[in-house]
């Protein structure tokens, strides 16, 4: 017997599989639903530090931008190998969630989310004083990501499903941390950290790593995210993307990495959808957030639980 | 560098500073009486700028713009707190960051709708323009210092009425317990909405002050916010006092920052690389010495107790 959110889970991987050619098949739905499963893997991550060890973090897009930028560097040196690309951007973002998470895990509360949230604006504000690599303007990609040589990732088909087999990589690697004995210890940290203490159980070490892993993940993401876009600008890290990521894990509910999945989805299509209707569409967008966090407590996770 | 060019930039940096005190003293008031995280404090701010311009512009005056735009500031931010924030009082942080960030998007958004995206003038009352000359060879513009002025006798009306009126003493005492307040008879929702229209004015000063110099535009505040985030962290939250001096410190190192870190670099490195690193450098020196206070003090400067 399949549990419901695996069940869920896999639905929404099998119907991704299938949109190319039920429909969905042109270059604009593709790049769309790229741009939705990048986020996805995003807010994955985020799912496992807000719903997992209770860290909300306010500088998630800087682990994006980061895996980004990693890109460009590289790209500006012409590496544009795979196997030098994606472990630098995973890296680059890793090692930036162990150094300024080790301060801000010290701290907690709303601390931890202006803490997060400076740390995020440092990062922006680095990225556009890079003159080298367009400062402000971004810096344009003109390859994509190679495999050993071969264009792979050129093919929209060929990235389409490259996205989704690292997307449910990374739905698979969350699921199965917060299941496991470290799972365990993050919430019961969250829960309450006096009695993790008592039996034993030293925070600290596990929500740094908590908060490294779900780094390298944002690096991952950040990395087919200039991918996707060929495009890379420090807009990638602003503020307003971590809010963003925050909101899809709300708007998907905590329950789960699916809660995340779903209301990552949720969000690029709304969004894509509103955007359509009218350019002011953030003046729709805003009163809907407001009310969808405060009527759907357990987010669309939670009302899937209840129906 | 020399020592007159430094002095314009201590100017500069303790009048970002005080303007930068307006607007977190507002958000960490708030946040230590009701434990209230207000992302949207920062469009306060937008508002009070925009408000400021166009009704300097319509009255022709900037007084009258500056004395109209204070109870319409207030007015707006009671206006918020009654549609969107009471509702998040009683919710955990994460549901009142995103709440607030949506107020965000929308005033941002209706601010572009309204005025339009290109930046709005307000210009620079008649009898502040102009410079002093504060030593030989330095002529400092004296709308710059009236706001430092300003700034500095707002503080202290500030710190009066928190530590010398009743109103003030209820709201220290909301900041240590407000239950136990609530407990003893006071309406802490009331009292709450009064420390809330008053922040809301005093961001919304701080944005009528900053007009005349720096450009009006849409998501103005949104920089801002992080900085006073920046302040009222260093300051331990909940604390006028912390805020007053992290205020400054951020302000001096920001400003400072700008102009002393690229001819650092100049001593190591060859020019262009200096300009870049040191650029670079001077952005993030905000946060580093942020995290270097947190690492020593994790609860700020003036921690709070509770």
């Amino acid at each position: 017997m399949i549990r419901r959110d695996t069940a869920i889970a896999l639905a929404i991987f099998a119907a991704l599989a299938l949109a190319p050619f039920i429909g969905f098949g042109q270059s604009h739905s593709l790049t769309l639903l790229a741009r939705a499963m990048i986020f996805a893997m995003a807010a994955i991550s985020l799912m496992l530090l807000v719903g997992g060890a209770g860290l909300v973090s306010l500088g998630h897009a800087a682990m994006i931008g980061i895996g980004a930028y990693a890109v460009v560097v590289l790209d500006h040196a012409r590496i544009t190998e795979a196997w030098m690309v994606v472990p630098a951007g995973i890296g680059a973002a890793a090692l930036f969630a162990l150094a300024t998470g080790a301060i801000a895990i010290r701290t907690s509360g709303v601390h931890f989310i202006m803490i997060t949230l400076a740390f995020g604006q440092m990062a922006f504000f680095t990225t556009s004083s890079l003159a080298l690599y367009g400062g402000d303007d971004g810096y344009t990609l003109y390859n994509r990501t190679e495999f050993f040589g071969s264009r792979l990732l050129e093919d929209r088909l060929a990235f389409h499903f490259t996205c989704l087999g690292l997307l449910a990589a990374c739905w698979f690697l969350v699921q199965a941390l917060l299941g496991s004995r470290f799972g365990r210890v993050l919430r019961a940290s969250r829960e309450n950290e006096t009695r993790a203490r008592a039996v034993g159980f030293e925070p600290y070490p596990y929500r740094l790593a908590a908060y490294v892993i779900a780094g390298a993940i944002g690096g991952l993401s950040g990395v087919l995210l200039a991918n996707a876009a060929e495009f890379v600008a420090p807009a990638y890290l602003a503020w307003q993307r971590s809010a963003d990521l925050l909101f899809m894990v709300i708007l998907g509910g905590l329950a789960g990495p699916h809660g995340a999945l779903m209301g990552a989805l949720a969000f690029v299509l709304i969004e894509e959808w509103l955007a359509k209707l009218t350019e002011h569409w953030r003046l729709i967008f805003g009163p809907l957030l407001i009310l969808c966090v405060f009527f759907l407590r357990g987010g669309i996770a939670g009302m899937l639980k209840r129906g | 560098l020399n020592t007159t060019l430094l002095l314009v930039q201590m100017l500069n940096g303790l009048q970002f500073g005080i303007l930068l005190f307006l607007v977190a003293a507002g958000l960490t008031l708030v946040f230590g009486v009701m434990d209230f995280i207000n992302l949207a404090h920062g469009v306060q701010y937008m508002i009070g700028a925009y408000l400021g311009a166009t009704l300097a512009a319509l009255t022709g005056s900037f007084w009258l713009g500056l004395l109209l735009a204070l109870p319409t500031t207030l007015a707006f931010g009671l206006l918020l707190e009654f549609l969107v924030f009471r509702h998040f009082y009683d919710r955990d942080h994460l549901s009142q960051v995103l709440a607030t960030f949506g107020v965000i998007l929308v005033l941002n958004q209706g601010v572009k709708a309204v005025f339009g995206a290109a930046p709005m003038q307000m210009p620079v009352p008649e009898w502040l323009t102009g410079g002093v000359v504060i030593m030989e060879g330095l002529l400092y513009p004296t709308y710059r210092l009236a706001i430092l002025a300003a700034g500095l006798a707002t503080a202290a009306l500030l710190w009066f009425l928190v530590e010398r009126t009743k109103v003030g003493m209820l709201v220290r005492a909301g900041a240590s317990n407000a239950p136990m307040l609530s407990a003893l008879g006071v309406d802490v929702r009331r009292l709450f909405m009064v420390v809330f229209g008053f922040g809301a004015m005093l961001a919304g000063f701080a944005g009528v002050m900053a007009a005349p110099i720096l450009s009006v535009e849409p998501g103005m505040g949104d920089n801002l916010l992080i900085l006073a985030f920046v302040v009222i962290v260093i300051g331990g939250i909940g604390s006028i006092r912390g805020a007053f001096l992290a205020a400054l410190i951020v302000g001096l190192v920001e400003t400072l920052g700008r102009s002393v870190v690229p001819d650092l670099m100049r001593l190591f490195l060859d020019p262009s690389a200096a300009r870049q690193t040191g650029a670079a450098l001077a952005s993030m020196l905000i946060y580093i010495v942020m995290a270097a206070i947190l690492a020593f003090r994790p609860s700020g400067l003036f921690p709070t107790a509770r």
